[in-house]
């Protein structure tokens, strides 16, 4: 009896540890960015070809930065959540949109010009948005993806939450759903604004 | 000019074998400078690529790897040190981009689980050869049981009181 129970305690915590490690998300990683400044930047926006977007703009606001391309296909997912969202007007919601030609890895970069690059992406995220409905307050244009980065975007899309002070309070990676928003970012955003 | 030149170095590559050779090494698409390519490389191995987890930054074709190459290249054109680049990418995606990450009290069982794991192997072992020994000592013959032994052996009887068949020996058994 008691030669086989170490063997087996052993083999049940072992069990358990998988167990455990079948439920986490490895794509879900920390961000080091909660709690710090969001990174500025200055970008075009979508919208208003002659206007550009920082998020010193929406200083003393609590607001939502969701990052979405045409080519990605999880945004389609989430993007009736955020339609609905945008329908409510409880908070600000900028589109960042994300590398929307170099991106798509259907599209050989090497054919295009800057100017034109910018022409096309415009028509693309346009377009995209007049088919599925514009919850965004504005969308900014990362056409190289180098705000992306500052960010610390590894995947489309993702929701970034920032208070008043221009502090990023939350992440949340991959397609938002109504119980993320109900549960989770709304009531965050309810907080913040007091 | 640009357009005729390659095809014509690639042409020319092919008639000398020593060509081709260097053809074939510098394949990648490098920017002219040799020694950031080298640092580049050196950072970027040490790296996670966030897209495809299991893969370095270096191995990675991911667009976002890509990126992030050509970025670490921008850094280190401005003269930025190996630390001062291995922060950037650590503010952005944290410690889980480095496949070294520094000794905290969150890594703690990541850097020492391997050695405990060990030592309690190691105690297992000792455990189990101890009492091993102890089952040896106390299950060997002294030189008097083995001269009994051995004589009540051979003084066997041939037909012992619960014989077996005939034709088989009444051996040792083991």
């Amino acid at each position: 009896m008691n030669k086989f129970l170490w063997p087996l305690i052993g083999f049940i915590v072992l069990i358990v540890l998988l167990g455990v490690g079948l439920t986490l998300n490895p794509r879900d990683v920390p961000s080091p960015l909660i709690g710090k400044p969001a990174p500025n930047f200055t970008l075009k926006q979508l919208g208003a070809p002659d206007k550009t977007f920082s998020p010193r703009d929406l200083h003393g606001q609590v607001w939502l930065l969701n990052v979405w391309a045409s080519w990605c296909v999880t945004c389609r997912q989430e993007h009736p959540v955020l339609v609905e969202l945008g329908k409510s007007q409880t908070v600000p919601l900028i589109g960042l949109n994300y590398k929307e030609l170099r991106g798509d890895g259907g599209v050989d970069m090497s054919r295009i010009g800057a100017d034109e690059e910018e022409k096309l992406a415009r028509e693309r995220a346009n377009g995209w948005l007049e088919s599925r409905g514009n919850p965004y307050t504005l969308t900014a244009l990362d056409l190289d993806g180098r705000v992306g980065i500052d960010y610390g975007v590894y995947g489309v899309p993702e929701t970034y939450v920032i208070d008043k002070a221009g502090l990023i309070r939350f992440k949340y990676t991959g397609p938002l759903t109504q119980e993320a928003i109900t549960g989770k970012i709304l009531p965050l955003v309810a907080e913040l604004s007091k | 000019m640009k357009r005729w030149l390659l095809p014509l170095l690639c042409a020319l590559s092919l008639l000398s074998p020593l060509g081709a050779n260097v053809q074939a090494n510098e394949a990648a698409p490098l920017a002219a400078n040799e020694a950031v390519e080298k640092r580049l490389l050196a950072i970027s191995e040490e790296l996670r690529c966030l897209v495809c987890q299991n893969e370095t930054l270096a191995a990675s074709q991911a667009e976002l790897a890509n990126d992030l190459r050509r970025e670490i290249r921008g850094l280190i054109n401005e003269g930025k040190s190996d630390a001062e680049i291995m922060d950037f990418m650590v503010s952005r995606y944290g410690d889980f981009v480095r496949y070294r990450p520094p000794v905290k009290s969150t890594t703690l069982l990541l850097w020492f689980g391997p050695v405990l794991l060990l030592l309690i192997g190691l105690l297992a072992l000792f455990r189990t050869l101890r009492q091993r020994n102890r089952l040896i000592a106390r299950d060997t013959l002294s030189a008097d049981e083995a001269q009994r032994a051995n004589a009540l052996l051979n003084a066997a009887p041939t037909t012992p009181a619960n014989a077996p068949a005939p034709h088989e020996s009444a051996g040792p058994t083991p």
